[in-house]
């Protein structure tokens, strides 16, 4: 005996002593990893270009956090209005117009603004302008300040003079010795400053670093922006600066003094941005920034299936704005309509491949691949010039005389012409997998039926037509997925009343660019096709499915 | 050759002819009638004709030329529906899609015949092939040989009085073969149907038929009785494909009624019984089986002539002794001797003389 058979109780070892099992496993983990690594260029290929986009798609539908949204480039409202209940029907208090002024106004020097106000006006429609005009008319409440001061005094209008009083000694003289070309020394705040002036220390900070990094322009030759003076008047209406001796004390004094003078001219917030547009002291904005500030949202799918989002919860949008429903049900609709028009025509051609002597099958089969060969564009923009009213097809009717000239079918840029066009171009996909599972069925089955005393009817309806329902169910799978995400067809042909959900996706990717609401739609699609196939396979069986012997 | 008349036949093939592309006969000139009752096997190489045959019976195929007539009537217009006749297939075509019980209702089903009576007959059915408990199953849930009984329940199950069954076994193991083999013949003479069946093997035509039809090249070569086909070949073709047999080639030298001197090509002469000669000086093939061969001398009738022979290679095979031997210049004449304890094994190497009685050995056509 060897001691692979050993008749102790313990475990079975392999001739070299180790367990058997173990053996066996670091043998067979060889062999796997030599099959991982043949297909690893394919499995990267795929996880690459297929998965990592789709997942890519599923994350879009739900993100709200990229730059250009409400979580993104305006951080502190999002902050603030957490604050705001928005059910209570009052305007949020100044801390939050205070936020937004600083965020749309960063955003505007940044280009951002008009992005946040595209994806708000998903939402609400006007957003859109209304943030292009808050991020012109800004200006003018910093400017209230601006002016003042710089009536006082010229150099608070001037680079230098703000880079002495905020920038530290050290950055000051390394900025002094700057020569173009050269990289900007990052900037850094006096010590102090940040204590005296803390919130025009913090915007100029924001200031600083947008000109060193984005505009890489020399902060002793820059004149500060305009909500920088509003945080120093802010500053100097709060603050103490009797014992103030740094750097431009006498300017800081000065201009404390005049702000506290009642001549000072000041303007509320609020004011500010009623002034720039009304729309500013409307709840309803307010409520649609709050709903959409969280940096994940349900909004692009509630978008996708015509909902939104309210103060009272979620609801169903006006009737004049629902279009997705309507879209996904003629989807669905027109898809099982081509399904099923492919199922009955491709059953006969099928047959016929499966049944006919060789010679003539592969003639057919020929035929049956011939519109393979032709672009797809080809074959669509054919089935225009067949259908349109002064096509082939009418014409023909004309001179035969079953229609009247004034009275020409409109087969095209309807459903008509989207279905005709969809089941001759999809046919193919119906008829392969049915010809295969049909060149299995063998003669016999059917000799069979007839000698056990059935006509011709009933051995086909009761032995043969069974048989071929996985052909059947392996088609209708492939025909019905390749028609609900169907584009160019329909695009082509399809008309107003007889596009698909995809065409819609298109539209959203390339001209409003509402990538978010496409993926939303998208991620819907996709999991329509999922439960469907998992129903199919509830019903059907999966296992039911051929796609050849 | 084969019987044409067809006047009480139940079953009658005649003068039928096949061609399936316009310019080879696949089947030529066929008659054959066949008795109610009676178990006829056709038997043949491989693309003899056969399953055309059978198909042309049951009516998937149409005859070129000739007529085919059941129980006396032309079936040649009629739709394979309407023939009423059994069928087993090689691959027993069970319907993959229904039930064992299903499958036998089926045929009943088509006859309109009402439930509780199709229930009746598929059970009565299964229970005749024992497979009663078969009734759920799935076919592909059943053994081949489960599912050659089903497929031969089903084809009896709508009470035929003709069964056709190509090559019904071909797909089982030996055992089971023989098995079947037995269990077929047993249910065709117990409901008395008639059968024809189809086979490669030869131990299966002999074993199960009443007749049996050699086909060869479109033609049946022999119709007889399985004993007659094997003791009383017609022609070399039959000869050579029933059972082991040995050939050696000459001249007939002299015939004097039934028996007949050949001469070997080597000069050597010896006693046949003339089947396919007729007079002197023709070429022809004499046929003996290896069984019938003598080598004892004191057994052998006195006067008879005997060849030379050199024993090349002696195999113990069980129940039999299998010896080669070198005749005429030949080195594959074998002998079988029956395994008796007095029986003498012959050394590889020796000197033996060999004969047999005239009516064991059959001067055929030269092939
Ligand atoms: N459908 C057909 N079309 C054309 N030729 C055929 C067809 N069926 C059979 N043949 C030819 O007819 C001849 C006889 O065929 P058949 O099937 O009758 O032979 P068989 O005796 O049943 O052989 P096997 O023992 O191999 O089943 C063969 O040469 C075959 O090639
Ligand atoms: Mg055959």
């Amino acid at each position: 005996m060897t001691d692979t058979t050993q008749e102790t109780s313990g475990p079975m070892l392999a001739a070299d002593g180790t367990p058997l099992k173990r053996s066996l496993a670091k043998a067979l983990r060889a062999q796997k990893l030599r099959a991982l690594a043949l297909i690893a260029p394919l499995l990267l290929f795929v996880l690459i270009t297929f998965i990592a986009p789709i997942a890519d798609m599923l994350f879009r539908s739900v993100d709200d956090s990229q730059q250009g949204t409400v979580h993104g480039t305006m951080p502190l409202t999002a902050e603030a209005l957490k604050d705001w209940d928005s059910s209570t029907g009052e305007l949020p208090d100044n801390a939050v117009f205070d936020a937004v002024y600083t965020d749309i106004f960063v955003a505007a020097e940044n280009k951002l603004h008009t992005r946040v106000g595209s994806r708000l006006n998903y939402e609400r429609t006007g957003s859109s302008s209304l943030f292009r005009k808050t991020g012109r008319g800004l200006d003018d409440i910093g400017e209230v300040y601006q002016d003042q001061f710089e009536d006082l005094d010229p150099d608070w209008d001037e680079g230098t003079p703000w880079a002495e009083l905020m920038g530290s000694p050290d950055w000051l003289t390394s900025m002094q010795g700057w020569e173009d070309g050269q990289p900007l020394p990052p900037f850094e705040l006096r010590d102090g400053v940040a204590d005296l002036l803390p919130r025009t220390a913090a915007i100029y900070r924001v200031f600083a670093d947008f000109q060193i990094e984005e505009e890489e322009k020399s902060l002793l030759d820059e004149e500060p922006w305009s909500i920088v003076h509003t945080r120093l008047y802010e500053d100097l209406r709060d603050g103490d600066f009797s014992t103030y001796a740094g750097p431009r004390a006498d300017m800081v004094k000065a201009a404390d003094a005049l702000v506290d003078t009642a001549e000072f001219e000041t303007i509320a917030l609020k004011d500010g941005f009623e002034a720039i547009d009304e729309d500013w002291l409307d709840i309803g904005l307010w409520q649609t920034i709050k709903a959409y500030s969280t940096s994940y949202t349900a909004g692009y799918f509630l978008n996708a299936v015509d909902m939104q989002k309210t103060p009272e919860g979620v609801a169903l949008r006006d009737e004049n704005q629902r279009i997705y429903g309507l879209l996904f049900k003629r989807t669905m609709f027109m898809s099982m309509v081509i399904t099923f028009s492919c199922i009955m025509l491709a059953y006969p051609v099928a047959y016929l491949l499966a049944n006919l002597p060789m010679r003539t099958a592969n003639l057919l089969m020929i035929l049956v691949l011939l519109p393979f060969w032709t672009s797809l564009l080809v074959r669509t923009s054919a089935w225009k010039v067949m259908l349109q009213q002064q096509g082939v097809i009418n014409d023909v009717l004309v001179w035969i005389g079953i229609v009247g000239d004034d009275a020409r079918l409109v087969m095209i840029n309807n459903q008509l012409g989207t279905i005709i066009a969809m089941t001759h171009i999809l046919l193919p996909f119906m008829i392969l997998p049915m010809y295969s599972v049909m060149s299995t069925i063998p003669p016999y089955y059917v000799r069979a039926a007839k000698s056990l005393g059935a006509t011709n009817w009933t051995s086909f309806w009761r032995v043969y037509f069974p048989q071929s329902v996985p052909g059947i169910g392996a088609g209708s799978i492939l025909v019905f997925i390749l028609a609900i995400g169907y584009y160019i067809t329909p695009e082509i042909v399809g008309g107003n009343t007889g596009t698909f959900i995809s065409n819609r996706i298109a539209y959203h990717i390339s001209s409003s660019l509402n990538w978010g609401l496409a993926a939303a739609l998208g991620s819907i699609l996709l999991a329509a096709v999922l439960i469907l196939y998992w129903a199919y396979d509830r019903i059907v069986g999966i296992d039911n499915v051929k796609l050849g012997g | 050759m084969a019987d044409g008349s067809s006047g009480d036949a139940f079953v009658a093939f005649e003068r039928v002819q096949k061609s399936y592309d316009g310019e080879t006969l696949v089947v030529k000139d066929l008659n054959l009638s066949m008795p109610k009752g009676e178990f006829l096997t056709m038997l043949g190489p491989s693309g003899s004709g056969k399953t055309t045959c059978l198909m042309m019976l049951a009516g998937f195929e149409t005859a070129t030329y000739g007529e085919i007539k059941l129980d006396g009537v032309s079936i040649n217009n009629i739709p394979p529906h309407k023939r009423g006749i059994g069928m087993v297939f090689q691959n027993y075509a069970l319907f993959p899609h229904m039930t064992v019980a299903e499958n036998l209702a089926f045929p009943l089903e088509v006859r309109k015949l009402g439930k509780s009576e199709r229930e009746k007959k598929v059970k009565h059915a299964l229970d005749m092939v024992q497979m009663g408990e078969f009734g759920g199953r799935r076919p592909a849930q059943l053994s081949g040989g489960q599912q050659q009984r089903i497929a031969l329940a089903r084809a009896l199950v709508f009470e035929p009085e003709l069964v056709l069954m190509d090559e019904p076994l071909g797909a089982l193991d030996k055992q089971l073969r023989e098995h079947m083999q037995f269990e077929i013949t047993n249910l065709a003479h117990q409901l008395g149907i008639t059968v024809v069946y189809v086979t490669h093997d030869q131990t299966e035509a002999l074993t199960m038929s009443d007749r049996v039809a050699v086909f060869n090249d479109g033609r049946i070569q022999q119709l007889a009785p399985p004993d007659e086909l094997y003791e009383k070949p017609q022609n070399s073709f039959v000869a050579q494909f029933i059972g082991e047999n040995n050939t050696l080639e000459g001249v007939v030298k002299e015939i004097s009624g039934n028996t007949c001197v050949v001469q070997l090509d080597d000069g050597e002469v010896l006693d046949a019984t003339p089947v396919n000669v007729t007079k002197v000086g023709e070429r022809t093939r004499v046929s003996i089986r290896p069984e019938r061969v003598e080598f004892n001398k004191e057994r052998l009738k006195d006067g008879v002539h005997t060849l030379k022979a050199e024993v090349l290679e002696f195999i113990y095979m069980g129940d039999i002794f299998r010896t080669r031997l070198r005749v005429a210049g030949k080195d594959d004449f074998v002998i079988k001797t029956r395994n008796a304890p007095d029986q003498v094994r012959l050394e590889p190497g020796s000197q033996i003389e060999i004969g047999w009685l005239p009516e064991d050995c059959r001067a055929l056509d030269a092939g």
